[in-house]
């Protein structure tokens, strides 16, 4: 397997000085040819799903009707993620542009920025580029207007369809698929919903080319990615690292000495023991991660992490399937009946089954993902959670 | 003709439309897979994943009810990832549910009760979620009971009331561990925009929404020796008791009921069907002076069209959404109110009996006629006019407390009298009922002819359309009724608040002109009512409709006015129609009610 | 018109009366009496033509709009895993005892009311909290305590 040593780089946050100009070099070309050219990089999203982004791009650009549109999923609600915030934060016009970018190759004029309600700070930053970038999106005669639209406390609508749904006016919760986004999406209509970073990272490709672009990461994991790294920590903030490295070079360089413990991908992800970091990759080969990495020290009790996990999944699951809202309560009931010692710990394997059911039968990513924090930790610190 | 998907199902090839669901699929090979969210009249929500099923090379198990089948689809509807997931899905909803069933309303008809029988859950597996939510049960409204600790959330009330009934009186709330079914607030059912209509309660799979139930309070009526007690039985009610207790739905159980009550104790056994004769008098001399003060006298004032007024739910409904209407409703009571004033005025005066001395008791397909019976105009006999009101579920249950082997017995007969009726009245049962019954009598009385149909079977005014609409001329009339010559009476017909809803808003913005409208609040008429018996279905309410007609067809009298008993009644005791002791008696008024 | 008629009229004319305007007229509600009412709530459902039980259970899927009557000042502080380990129970102690209210309650003269609430995205400056939508990052209970009392004399 293809790995790579860690290694920073610097694309995301680099000045923002000729975004447009890559716009205008997009607009001479054919349509299809910047479709190729993104599926080529590899580029997957960066929300943590990991789809092909010019794939995506490809099958709103196919889908019929006039009207399309174009979402920023910056609802970045992730425990241990606050990469989208760093990047609104400091290169806010990439983002636009790359909304625009991916507004001109699907054939969409309209484009929201769906904004978490605890990132409103963001705000006056955000309107002043949208109302800049409006005017000079004009001037190259493209057609395309940006405007913001928020969340309001959902971790949820981070879920494409359930972001859709709020939109619209309705409760978070996610949609059967299919029909997917890219063909019924916002009021019926084809969108794409792109993360943050995922749109600055289009712009990048755009920019740089694929060839240039592929030349980080690997085979199933290309390019770049922003981490925010939290936790036991020793520098903790936002990083932009190549992808395809592994654990213990994480660890190694972010780490604090005694690092028991990473959770890779936030709440919703893999939590990986000491023991495995040389052999885990970070990257789609290994365990891929919206960007979200939390060290854990020796100190930290692991069933104080699950706890705080589940009650946070008890109260996001958007409460619609079975498996999700009622098997979130009783992942958490179950793991405080055992420390109680009101259960036996045999019930940690039923519970290892019920988390597996919830894997395979929720409705949606969210509920699918529960099981991932709540396996990978039990696996690995069984005896923390029953004694 | 669309194209053709083949597809697998537990190694079986079959071959579906496209956009079949993997549900629908299976069904073409006799496989079934659970349900619970899944209800044939509603849009599909997928969330319960009761339903799901292996999609060979899929990780995630895919829910059937909401996946079409595609071409080359390997499926699995009870692998050992399917049952495992299927199993602890039951056992989770399990978790959240009260699951006292023996104490339960619904108990024996319960489909998570099935289906947990199904898979033999035993001991529970996981800790129960209910005792620490503090749930209590809203007994509120005179009609539903809402029991938020029976409920697993799949959402059909919400989908039956938004989707049906344009009403939208439940609606999901919060979410996470704290996600319910609320009213607006979680205010008190009675005091929200609720039409009472119980479709939510013919969709519940559980026991969280029932109808309020009065079963023990008409036990002792019957049985206290002072007080004579009658009962009436709405049409809807013969075509559908019969699958409570044996019967495949569509099965006419009219004689075998009139008997069982009889067995009950009940002193008298009546037929709402003699005044849902009588309305049709009524509310067709009230039509047609409507349409002469109109017409002839150019009176401004007189609101057409004219819209039927049996349907409680409807009568609700328009109350709360379009008070602006209110003047179109016909001031005609609904015929179990008509009966229940007749039964303390007229009855009692001619059987002597002190009024205060009686209990009048209704057999009804719905649930707003419960709360009909207490609202307070409804006391124009000195007394509450009906008493007790119950669903043809009660009704069933009463039937098999008293150990009556229903299908055993010999069909009986109705009392003599205000026990005759027309098949006009029965088939208000139907949806298009109501109108086919007035346009007998209203057609005949103004043209001295029979309605132009064959066999009296006004075909355009019938069927599941949900808006239907039809006109007929009017030819050749009779002297008195000169002013209509050459008219055509323009006529529509809805079933479903939804449907009720669409029909209002065309009318009110001036985008359709009728002269008469009848609308039931439930799909399909009373047949579909609210207190029908459950499972409800399209299929259902179509064998229950085909029923209604036969019945209409094998009675001796098809017309309400020629309905003896009904020209006794005027000769005897209203003089005439919309007369004054009618007026009195028979007719009502309405209130505008809060919009939200 | 009440008061709650004419706000919600307004931003209905601002915003539009689809369903897709919900979600902003509940927002801007929300900054300005920063929680709803039931009489807000019939209000949106007769500018929007929704049955009011639909827009109380879409208000209430949202931890932001609050349904029941919050203070000026709403203090959303985060419990999420790192800001826990960062000490977040001491800050809700500080909090707590300077401001005399459990988690979950208003003080007295309403002025503020105290949440815990999911990730806030500030890991990494944890613990963090918000003060309606101002972000106080990296606290510490002396911190804490001198951000409510300037908070106080507002």
């Amino acid at each position: 397997m293809e790995t790579k040593k860690l290694s920073r780089v610097d694309y995301i946050f680099k000045p923002e000085t000729n975004c447009i100009d890559t716009l205008k070099k997009v607009m001479t070309m054919e349509k299809e040819e910047f479709i190729l050219e993104l599926i080529d990089s590899g580029l997957k999203g960066r929300g943590g799903a990991g789809f092909l982004t010019g794939l995506k791009w490809k099958l709103a650009a196919e889908a019929a009707g006039d009207v399309k549109y174009v979402i920023c999923n910056a609802d970045e609600g992730e425990p241990g993620t606050f990469k989208d915030r760093e990047i609104l934060d400091r290169v806010p016009y990439k983002v636009l542009c790359g909304m625009a970018l991916c507004g001109y190759i699907v054939g969409a004029r309209e484009g929201f920025i769906y904004l978490r309600a605890e990132y409103r700070f963001l705000v006056p930053k955000l309107r002043k580029a949208i109302a800049d970038l409006n005017v000079e999106f004009l001037k190259i005669g493209l057609t395309f207007s940006i405007d913001i639209r928020f969340g309001s406390g959902a971790y949820v609508c981070g879920e494409e369809t359930a972001l859709i749904e709020s939109m619209e006016g309705k409760r978070g919760e996610p949609r059967n698929k299919p029909p997917y986004p890219v063909t019924e999406g916002y009021l019926g209509k084809p969108t794409v919903v792109n993360n943050v970073e995922t749109f600055v990272n289009c712009v990048i490709i755009a920019g740089i080319g694929h060839q240039e672009y592929k030349k980080f990461g690997t085979d199933n994991s290309r390019g770049f990615k922003l981490f925010s790294v939290s936790g036991d920590c020793s520098k903790e903030g936002v990083y932009e690292l190549e992808l395809g490295m592994s654990l213990q070079d994480f660890v190694d360089e972010f780490g604090d000495g005694d690092t028991k413990a990473v959770q890779v991908g936030g709440a919703s992800g893999f939590c990986v023991p000491r023991k495995k970091f040389p052999d885990t990759i970070i990257g789609f080969e290994g365990i891929p991660t919206g960007g979200s990495m939390k060290i854990f020290n020796s100190s930290r009790s692991m069933y104080n992490v699950l706890h705080n996990y589940l009650e946070f999944f008890e109260e996001e699951s958007c409460g619609q399937c079975s498996p999700c809202r009622v098997g979130c309560q009783q992942l958490l009931k179950g793991i405080v009946a055992v420390k109680r010692r009101e259960k036996s710990s045999p019930y940690l394997d039923e519970l290892m089954k019920l988390a597996e059911t919830m894997k395979v039968a929720s409705k949606c990513g969210l509920g699918q993902s529960v099981g991932n924090a709540f396996v990978s930790i039990i696996e690995n610190f069984r005896e923390e959670i029953v004694y | 003709m669309s194209k053709m998907i083949n597809l697998t199902i537990n190694n079986m090839p079959v071959s579906v439309e496209e956009g079949t669901t993997i549900l629908e699929a299976a069904k073409k090979l006799s496989i079934s897979i659970p349900t619970l969210c899944y209800h044939e009249d509603l849009c599909v929500a997928g969330n319960c994943r009761v339903c799901v099923v292996e999609l060979v090379g899929m990780r995630t198990l895919q829910a059937s009810c909401a996946v079409p089948a595609r071409d080359n689809m390997q499926i699995l509807t009870n692998s050992m990832k399917v049952r495992q997931a299927r199993r602890h899905i039951i056992e989770l909803l399990l978790s959240e549910h009260n699951a006292d069933c023996t104490k339960c309303y619904k108990n024996g008809n319960c489909e998570l009760q099935e289906l947990s029988n199904e898979y033999r859950i035993g001991n529970r597996l996981f800790a129960d979620l209910v005792t620490e939510k503090n749930y209590t049960i809203d007994q509120s409204s005179p009609s539903i009971m809402k029991d938020d600790s029976k409920c697993i959330r799949c959402q059909r009330c919400v989908r039956t009331c938004s989707e049906l009934q344009a009403v939208s009186a439940l609606a999901v709330s919060g979410k996470g561990n704290h996600m319910k079914i609320s009213s607006f607030y979680d205010h008190p059912m009675h005091e929200v925009v609720c039409t009472n209509c119980g479709q939510c309660i013919n969709r519940c799979p559980t026991g969280a929404l029932i109808e309020r139930n009065y079963i023990d309070e008409v036990w002792e009526a019957i049985y206290n020796p002072n007080k004579h007690v009658v009962v009436q039985t709405a049409p809807a009610v013969r075509v559908a008791l019969g699958e409570e207790l044996g019967y495949d739905p569509g099965e006419r159980v009219t004689g075998k009921m009139v008997a069982a009550l009889r067995r009950l104790g009940f002193d008298s056994v009546l037929d709402t069907d003699f005044t849902a004769d009588l309305t049709i008098m009524e509310e067709g001399t009230e039509l047609l002076t409507r349409l002469k003060k109109a017409l002839v006298d150019g009176d401004t004032s007189v609101s057409l069209p004219m819209f039927t007024s049996c349907s409680p739910g409807w009568i609700k409904f328009i109350e709360h959404m379009f008070p602006e209407l209110l003047p179109n409703l016909s001031t005609c009571k609904s015929p179990q109110q008509m009966f229940g004033t007749l039964a303390k005025t007229y009855y009692a005066q001619r059987k002597n009996i002190d009024p205060k001395d009686m209990v009048s008791i209704s057999i009804m397909p719905c649930t707003a006629k419960k709360f009909e019976s207490v609202r307070p105009e409804m006391r124009d006999s000195g007394f509450q006019d009906v008493d007790y009101v119950l669903t043809t579920r009660e009704l069933a249950i009463m039937i098999k407390q008293a150990g009556i082997n229903f299908m055993q017995l010999e069909d009986d007969k109705y009392d003599r009298f205000m026990g005759d009726s027309s098949g006009a009245a029965v088939i208000f049962g139907a949806t298009g009922g109501v109108m086919e019954a007035a346009l007998r009598t209203a057609y005949e009385l103004v043209t001295g002819r029979e309605v132009p149909f064959a066999n009296l079977n006004i075909t355009p005014v019938r069927g599941m359309e949900g808006v239907k609409e039809a006109s007929i001329k009017i030819e050749n009339v009779k002297a008195d009724w000169s002013f209509l010559e050459g008219a055509e009476l323009k006529v529509a017909i809805a079933h479903g608040l939804t449907n009720a809803k669409k029909l209002m808003t065309a009318i009110r913005d001036g985008k359709a002109s009728y002269h008469f409208v009848e609308v039931m609040a439930c799909p399909g008429g009373c047949l579909g009512g609210g207190g029908q018996p459950i499972p409800t279905s399209p299929e259902i309410r179509k064998k229950r409709t085909e029923a209604i007609y036969a019945e209409d067809e094998g009675l001796p009298i098809r017309k309400s006015h020629e309905n003896p008993e009904v020209a006794a009644i005027y000769a005897d005791f209203l003089s005439e129609p919309l007369g004054h002791k009618s007026h009195e008696l028979l007719h009502t008024h309405y209130k505008a009610r809060k919009r939200y | 018109m009440s008061n709650s008629e004419i706000l919600v009229k307004e931003l209905a004319d601002k915003y539009g009366r689809n369903r897709e305007s919900l979600m902003p007229i509940l927002q801007d509600v929300i900054e300005v009496r920063r929680y709803v009412t039931d009489e807000v709530l019939v209000s949106v459902a007769k500018e929007l033509d929704l049955s009011a039980a639909e827009v109380f259970g879409t208000a209430s899927f949202y931890s932001f709009i609050d349904t029941k009557e919050v203070g000026k000042y709403v203090i959303r502080l985060c419990k999420t895993i790192v800001c826990d380990m960062k000490g977040k129970d001491a800050i809700i102690g500080a909090l707590e005892s300077t401001l005399r209210i459990k988690v979950g309650q208003t003080t007295p003269d309403k002025k503020f009311t105290l949440f815990t609430t999911n990730c806030l995205g500030w890991c990494h400056k944890g613990p963090a909290m918000l003060i309606n939508d101002e972000v106080y990052t990296e606290l510490t209970p002396g911190k804490a305590i001198e951000i409510i009392e300037n908070y106080m004399h507002k």
